[in-house]
């Protein structure tokens, strides 16, 4: 049977619900991990200029392709969302289905993109501008893949009609993973 | 929206009932959600890494001061035994006894009890929180028994010898060692999201924030802090492991890298994370004197206020671990200037404690007197800091015992201290009987005065020039005088009168569990809400519709008003 949800769980002192709170404080969590090593990443890239000589191997196109997809994905979660509100259960579903679609198209492009860098002799170990650029990108990429498998989750239940508000839950840890992209994309693609 | 709340209000409730008589003791005991029996593991399980830990410290104290003798239950120590037994008790002591214990295990019984909630938010993510950590323990005491030996490149795992296995010699000793020390931070940042959402939105009704008794306050900061700290370092631990298992270069400066970036990453962790175990024990401190003291606790702002600083500023003095590894000296003297600036809300919050004892009838039981014994061990250990947060003397200092004893000194009475000072208060309420105060202070006296004989001679030690990480000293002549000689045996031997001392607890514990007399629900007539139900409480803490309200803060003894010396929280007026 489902488990017993205790009371603590219900009540609301400071008015916003529990699970909204939570996810928040997991956004705090992951900011830190990510700024700590993008905070890093800068202060080296400040400190190697040759890096920009790495950095101009990466595609910034595919780059530019997997950013497209990711927002995308960001945009049928917030419909999902807006389902989730109206109580329609199925059609949130759908649309977190859209974002889960979005998420393996991102992966599918990504190893695509890395299949191709490292036959070019582009590996982890080239030279610790590729090292930063596999570390970040697969910490990254670890989250759309547990963002998918959580969302995967929400959208079964969703579609029962049950825990809709975890809909917006994973919608919001979606956007990080998402802000998260765009930092990247701009660190690792652009800034050449 | 409001019946749905009512709904599952009874569901809970009666979920909880009819589930918990007829479950397996499996279940029960480790598949429980219940924050009490979670606690419990967490306590328990600290609890035997705090003998572990202990134990490691007793062969490498016996191999400093009779060199080469065969240490009784362990054998002769080898060099690099001797590294792993150092860096398994550093890292033990702290990542497995003291944030498990003050954070986990006392957070996890006191919050919901404290605030008048049936549990945490979030059981089954608690419950997943203790087994991740349980992995951890599992993880760490395999790495000291793979091919080549545990990790020996310190608690600090500084590159590049904790990131080339050419230099450390322990290549599945040291990436086990990470491993486990990262599903540890995964623990504690899944038990902290709880603890702070638990605290935020889960008070009993009328329970404002100031009336939060203080040990929830400060184990939530606690948290705030560890889950804003750690998130760099866990970036960082992510870098090292590449070095060491797919051979990257974060840490090689030959190939682009830099060692200097782990103490970064590691200290903008390692400083705050003192803080984080600190302050858990304070809260349980003021607690306990405000208790004992029946006085109003003296500035409850002022504490709550202070602790936030004390975490804002430990953000900003973590070079101060570096002095000598080459940082611009001008970054240097900034450091130096923070640090000395921590020192401030820490004194403030001595001089609460002196004012809350002044005027106030004290009894000097078993807790009160842990608690008093913590605020003056760790005035020395605040104090000696001083002189290591200060860049000039800090050269001189730096890596010798001076340092070793002053952070002993810090985290002694924290983890040790703190630890008995909270267990013995509260060991009443968990398991429904009084401890033994004879024995409780015969243990005592016997753990606080042996602690003094081990690190006094060790700051003497250290000013004397001895270095840290010295597996034998006979091979340094300057530093294998006799005098020297029987300062490490008289800290040798105290820490054998002190683990001596150590079954006297055990036995206390044992003893009173069975045969102790029964508490009642408030035995030390204190005010805070986990005092007004069974001692120990039941499955959901109260019967649900008995779930205490609050009408006033955490302090209010020797109310002029009234003929009872206390007001508990619950009491309407």
């Amino acid at each position: 049977m489902a488990h017993a949800r205790p009371i603590a769980t219900t009540r609301s002192a400071t008015g916003i619900p529990t699970g909204r709170l939570a996810v928040w404080w997991v956004l705090a969590s992951e900011v830190v991990i990510f700024g700590g090593l993008l905070g890093t990443y800068l202060m080296h890239r400040l400190g190697h200029p040759e890096w920009a000589d790495a950095a101009a191997h990466t595609q910034t196109w595919i780059g530019a392709l997997n950013t497209f997809v990711l927002l995308t994905s960001s945009f049928t979660a917030v419909l999902g969302h807006q389902a989730a509100e109206r109580g329609n259960g199925k059609e949130a579903a759908k649309y977190l289905g859209f974002t889960i679609l979005g998420a393996l198209t991102f992966l599918v492009v990504k190893s695509f993109e890395w299949y191709n860098e490292i036959s070019h002799g582009y590996t982890i170990t080239a030279n610790t501008f590729w090292s930063f650029y596999y570390t970040a990108a697969g910490l990254h990429a670890l989250h759309v893949i547990a963002g998918a498998i959580i969302m995967g989750v929400v959208a079964v239940d969703a579609f029962r009609g049950r825990g809709l508000h975890r809909v917006e839950l994973i919608g919001i840890y979606w956007h990080l993973v998402d802000v998260d992209w765009i930092l990247l994309f701009h660190l690792l693609y652009i800034a050449k | 929206m409001a019946d749905t709340v009512i709904d599952v209000h009874h569901h809970g409730a009666a979920g909880h009932d009819d589930h918990h008589h007829d479950q397996h003791w499996i279940v029960k005991y480790l598949w429980s959600t219940d924050h009490k029996i979670i606690a419990m593991q967490y306590m328990f399980t600290g609890m035997a890494m705090g003998v572990i830990g202990g134990f490691m410290a007793y062969v490498f104290r016996m191999q400093l001061a009779f060199p080469g003798i065969s240490v009784p239950g362990f054998g002769q120590v080898s060099p690099g035994e001797y590294n792993a037994l150092i860096t398994n008790h550093g890292s033990i002591m702290i990542f497995w006894l003291a944030m498990p214990v003050l954070i986990a295990a006392f957070g996890n019984y006191l919050i919901p009890l404290m605030i008048g909630a049936d549990d945490m938010v979030f059981p089954r993510i608690n419950r997943l929180s203790f087994q991740i950590f349980f992995i951890s323990v599992v993880v760490l005491l395999a790495s000291l028994f793979v091919e080549g030996g545990g990790f020996g490149g310190a608690w600090t795992s500084y590159p590049p010898l904790s990131a080339e296995s050419t230099y450390n010699l322990t290549t599945l000793g040291s990436t086990l060692w990470l491993t486990a020390v990262a599903l540890e931070f995964v623990a504690f940042l899944l038990g902290g999201i709880n603890f702070i959402t638990t605290l935020m939105n889960s008070r009993a009704p009328g329970m404002r924030a100031y009336d939060i008794p203080m040990v929830c306050w400060m184990i939530v900061i606690a948290s705030i802090l560890f889950m804003l700290s750690v998130g760099p370092l866990i970036a960082g631990a992510v870098m090292l492991l590449f070095d060491q298992v797919l051979n990257t270069g974060f840490y090689d400066p030959a190939r682009g890298g830099d060692p200097i970036l782990w103490q970064h990453l590691f200290w903008f962790f390692g400083h705050p994370e003192v803080y984080v175990v600190l302050l858990p024990a304070i809260g349980i401190t003021v607690d306990v004197i405000a208790t004992f003291a029946r006085k109003k606790l003296f500035g409850y702002k002022m504490v709550l206020y202070t602790a936030v600083a004390t975490g804002v500023l430990s953000f900003f003095v973590w070079a101060h671990h570096q002095f000598i590894a080459g940082i611009d000296p001008r970054m240097a003297n900034v450091f130096t200037v923070t640090t000395l600036l921590i020192s401030v809300p820490i004194a403030e919050m001595c001089f609460v404690i002196i004012a809350t004892l002044y005027g106030g009838s004290i009894t000097l039981t078993t807790p009160m007197l842990w608690a008093l014994a913590f605020m003056a061990e760790f005035l020395i250990g605040g104090v000696t800091g001083i002189f290591l947060g200060a860049s000039g003397a800090d050269i001189y200092f730096h890596d010798t015992y001076f340092v070793l004893a002053h952070f002993h000194y810090t985290f002694f009475p924290i983890a040790i201290i703190g630890t008995f000072c909270g267990f013995t208060y509260w060991f009443p309420k968990m398991f429904g009987r009084m401890m033994n105060e004879t024995l409780g202070k015969i243990h005592f006296w016997g753990t606080i005065i042996p602690f003094n004989f081990i690190f006094i001679p060790l700051f003497v030690l250290g000013m004397g020039g001895q270095h840290r990480r010295i597996y034998n000293f006979q091979h340094f002549p300057e530093l294998a005088t006799d005098q020297m000689y029987s300062l490490r045996q008289v800290a040798t031997i105290a820490l054998l009168v002190m683990i001596a001392f150590q079954a006297v607890f055990v036995f206390n514990v044992v003893y009173s569990w069975l045969k102790g007399p029964k508490a009642g629900k408030n035995p030390w007539k204190a005010n805070t809400l986990e005092w007004t139900t069974e001692s120990p409480p039941p499955h959901g803490n109260w019967p649900p519709a008995e779930l205490p309200n609050v009408y006033r803060g955490p302090y209010e003894y020797g109310h002029p008003d009234r003929e009872e010396d206390y007001w508990p929280q619950n009491e309407p007026a």
